[in-house]
Formats: structure tokens, sequence, C-alpha cells
């Protein structure tokens, strides 16, 4: 177990650890050098330059950093209040419940990020805009499961033998239903960090994303596909990343899955 | 089957009124003035005014939902602040780039997935389960805006083979529909060998082969169709991220969609544009998801009777 484990988690944890330290790094993402523009990979500059001379390989590490900050707010934010709604629709019923269903239908009829690149568009572009548009888009599938979840919990006998006891909705969420229902809801999230890093650098392509100077995988994509003609290596370094890391963050999910014995919606 | 069908028209019917909604809500989440924003700060005052009165939001903002939802049910989706033309005419222009690109899609995902899936499930644990498994599991993680661009370095710009960009011919349609169906194939194979290896245990397959009928007959005529049906919920649901897909495609291959249209109008501060774009392609979305049910009903008598 362990030494399958052993490739996604590497790529996990070196994406972690690059991205945490590169406030840290002595790197220059935003130093243009005009003599350099657009050359390939070489000794000093192991990805090569791009369209304006700055270094790939220093903007891949703040990129790093972008979707790292990114995926946990926006699946943090997602993750608390899905859980909060999804939790207190199933437990008090009744109306309460038929509404926040329908709200999530209603979010869940909107096709992928499509509302999530609506609202970036509308907020205008920005990293906190994109986290905000990621987060409304993020919670429903949370509360959805969380709710369905809840449901099927709600009465166990140590639930009604805790609410017979008068114990209030917080602790009885907190000590009775989540550490039931945190399985399947560890494993959302998962993906949802790997949703999240594609959704982000889509954002970002579309230039709905990090704004110039920052940077990140997907918007140095996006400034790469003007030049693949002369400069492939500007689309090929970033793509890897934002590859890599989504495919071990499934692979890590997929493991957990089956670790977990979930079985989700 | 008819209460299943009224339940299922009517819970599409509310959803759709929320959505619609939440597409007339959007252009209010606009920080500061959304017509000082879609006008520019330099615009006159008169022009402002006009503009606000013409979108009607100088009106409170129920008569203001109450005119939106009136206008969208007429098919009245305003003018573009761009090109002062009707939005629904332009938007017919670009719906049929988008079908014919959402369709080859689709049909190259199932193109590749069907097979894919067949092999993997009745050589379980061979290595053609172990590739169309390990190419399942790239296929989902390789986002569309690198997929699109290594092709393109790949096919047009290193061997020469299709054109890398536009819409001219069936040539430049293979690239785009390649990006936009390798997700969607990647997920349905995983479906097909997962429902046929659980359809492969039933007896009526045991009882097919024990009338000495090939194995290719066994699969195709008592296998996959009773495989298909969560095939088909799939392939019904995934269309959403295809739909939402063929946005950054369309932008990457300057497919003249409405996908295309969408990153234009928001990039032009083109508000009702925007608008108009999410509520047709979220509509779409909602109104197969409906078909996906009803032909589920239509294919599977449990669902109708309820059971």
């Amino acid at each position: 177990m362990n030494n399958q484990l052993s490739f996604p988690a590497i790529v996990i944890f070196i994406w972690c650890v690059i991205a945490l330290c590169a406030t840290f790094l002595p790197l220059h993402p935003e130093v243009i050098i005009l003599e350099k523009i657009l050359m390939p990979p070489e000794w000093q500059a192991w990805l090569g330059y791009d369209d304006l001379g700055r270094l790939i390989a220093d903007r891949m590490i703040m990129g790093a950093r972008t979707s790292l900050l990114v995926a946990f707010c926006v699946v943090f934010v997602s993750l608390l209040v899905g859980t909060m709604v999804g939790i207190l629709a199933a437990w008090f019923g009744g109306w309460w419940d038929n509404i926040t269903v329908f709200v999530i239908d209603i979010f869940i009829a909107f096709p992928g990020i499509l509302l999530a690149i609506a609202l970036a568009g509308l907020l205008g572009p920005g990293i906190t805009n994109a986290v905000i548009a990621l987060s409304i888009v993020g919670w429903v599938g949370f509360a959805r499961l969380a709710r369905a979840q809840t449901l099927t919990v709600k009465h166990r006998e140590h639930v009604d033998a805790a609410r017979a006891l008068g114990t209030g909705i917080s602790r009885i969420a907190f000590r009775h239903l989540l550490p039931l229902i945190s399985a399947p809801l560890i494993i959302e999230a998962t993906f949802a960090i790997a949703g999240t890093v594609i959704a982000e650098a889509s954002l970002s392509f579309l230039g709905l994303g990090v704004q110039p100077p920052e940077a990140s995988w997907g918007s140095m994509i996006r400034d790469g596909t003007r030049y693949m003609l002369v400069a492939p290596h500007m689309v090929l370094a970033p793509g890897i990343a934002v590859f890599l890391v989504v495919l071990s963050i499934n692979l890590l999910g997929d493991r957990l899955r089956d670790k977990m014995d979930v079985r989700l919606g | 089957m008819l209460n299943y069908l009224y339940a299922r028209c009517i819970s599409a019917i509310i959803v759709i009124l929320g959505v619609s909604t939440i597409v007339f809500l959007l252009i209010h989440i606009v920080p500061g003035d959304p017509v000082e924003v879609m006008l520019g700060e330099a615009a006159q005052l008169a022009d402002r005014e006009e503009l606000r009165s013409a979108l009607g939001l100088d009106q409170p903002l129920l008569q203001q939902w109450i005119k939106y939802m009136y206008q969208v049910l007429h098919l009245d989706l305003g003018t573009s602040l761009y090109s002062k033309r009707e939005i629904s005419s332009i938007l017919a222009e670009r719906i049929p780039a988008t079908l014919v690109l959402a369709c080859a899609g689709i049909i190259i995902a199932i193109v590749i997935a069907l097979p894919m899936g067949i092999l993997a499930a009745i050589r379980r644990g061979s290595p053609w389960d172990f590739y169309a498994m390990t190419f399942s599991m790239l296929g989902v993680s390789i986002p569309n805006f690198w997929m699109g661009p290594l092709l393109i370095i790949i096919f047009s710009i290193g061997l020469g083979w299709f054109p890398v960009s536009g819409n001219e011919g069936a040539g430049s349609l293979i690239l785009p529909a390649l990006t936009l169906g390798t997700a969607l194939a990647a997920l349905l194979s995983r479906m097909v060998r997962g429902s046929l290896l659980e359809v492969l245990n039933e007896d009526y397959i045991r009882a097919a082969q024990a009338r000495g009928l090939s194995d290719m007959t066994v699969i195709l005529r008592h296998g996959l169709p009773n495989a298909a049906l969560p095939v088909i919920t799939v392939l019904g649901m995934q269309l959403g991220s295809l739909l939402a897909g063929a946005v950054i495609t369309e932008t990457i291959f300057s497919w003249p969609g409405v996908g295309q249209l969408t990153i234009e109008s928001i990039q032009n501060r083109d508000y009702p544009v925007v608008q108009a774009c999410i509520l047709l392609i979220s509509l779409s979305y909602v109104a197969v998801n409906l078909l996906t049910d009803l032909t589920y009903a239509f294919l599977d008598p449990r669902v109708r009777l309820g059971k």
C-alpha cells in the first residue's frame, strides 16, 4: 500500500512544499530580460524564458502558490458552508429542507464551471473574485452529500439518545453526526481540490483569474498559446504541472475511496 | 408512466425558473454601477440613463424580474451593447457551430469509449484492461486548455495535418472535437467497463453462453443493451461539463460558437449577451437532462413505475 501511495503523494508533497516556500525562495518571476525573450531551456534557465523574457521556472513556482492557495481556500469555504447547509437541511427537514434542495437543484443545473466563468467575468477579473466565484459554485456538491449522509444517520440510536437528553444541534452535529459522515466528505473534498485546480487554471486561461504580472499555470498556458510556433516550451511546462497535480490528487482520491470503502452518490 | 412524466416535467420547469432567475441576478452582482462598467467612466450622463432605462435597471427589482422572465419566455433576449444587434439573431448564428462541435465531441467520446470499455470488461485484469483504465485516469486529469494546445503543437505545427484554428472544412473540426471528447471518453470507458462487468455476471448472460452463442453476440445482443442505462445517464449528466468545456475549447481554436461568444462578450463587457449565452447553455443542459431521464423511463420500466 505504501509503495502504491508514493507517486501521487510525492507529487502533492512537492507541490505543497514549493507553494508554501515560494515566498522565501530567491525568485525573480517578474524580472524581464529583453535579450532572452522566448529563449528555450538552457543551463541557467532549465525551463526557458517567456514572451517577456521572464524565467518560466520561477513563474511556475509562483503559479504553484496561486493554484494551491485558490484550491485550498475554495475547498475549505465550500466544505464548511456546504456541510453546514446540508446537515441543517437534513436535521430540521420540512420547508427548510425543501428550500435547500430547491437551491441545490438550481445550482447543479448550471453546467460545469460555466456559472463560475460568468460570475468571475461579471465580478471582474482577479484572484479574490475567482475564489468567490468558485466557492459560490463549489458548496453545492458538499451540501448535497452532507444532506444525504445526514439523512441516513439522523435516526441512529445514539443520535436519538442525544436529542432526548436535550443536546443542542451544534453539539449533536460535531459530536454525533460529523464523525459518521466525514469519510465521504473528505473524499469529495479530495476530488474537489483536483477540480478546483483545473477550474482556477481555466479561469486564468480565459483571463478571468489572476492578473498580470501575477503568475498562474492557466495564464501561463494562455500566454504560451500565442507563441506555440516558436516557443512550445511556454505551453508544455505549466501544462505538465497542472496535469501531474490533478492526476496525483485523483489517484489519491481513488485510493482513499477504496481504503475507506465509500460509494459516492 | 404519465405521473412520472408530469412530475419530471414540473420539476424541470421549476429548475428552469430558478436558473433564469439566477441569470437575471447576474447583472446585479457587477460591483458598482453596471451601466457605468458597461459604458465606461467617460460616458455621457444621457447615454447612461438611456441604457439604464433600456435595460430596465431604474425599476424596482421585482418589476425587472417579471419583465426579464416575460422577455425570456418570448425569446426576446434584448440587444447587444457592442454590435447593437438583436441577441437572439447573434445566438442563432453561433449555435450551429457549437452543436457541430458538441456532437463531434460526443461521437469521438463514444467511438473511443465503447470498444475500450468493452475490451477492458471482457479481458478484465489483462494488460488491455490496465491500458484502458490508465487512459481513463489520464484523460480525466488532462485539462482542456492544455490538451488543445498540445494537439495543435503535435498535429498542426509538428505534422501539419490540421489547421491551427478556425472553422473551415472537416479537417478543422477534428482537433477541437478531440480536445472536447477526450475527458468524456475517459469517463465513459470507465462507466462502460463497470456496468458491463456487473451485467456479465447475470444469469441471462450465462444462459446465452450455454446456448452456444458466440462471445460477440453475447456481448453485443445481451450484454450491452442491459449495460447501456447507467452509461446513458452519465452521458446526459456529463453533457454539462462538455458544454462548459466547449467555452474553453472554442476559445483555443477560435471556433465561432456560443462559447467563444460568451468569452468575447465578457471581455467587451457586453453583459446582456453574457446573460443570454449562460441562459442558453444552461437551459439546453436542463433540457438534455430531462430528455435523458425520459429516455431512461422509456427504456426501463422500473423507473416509470416508480419501483
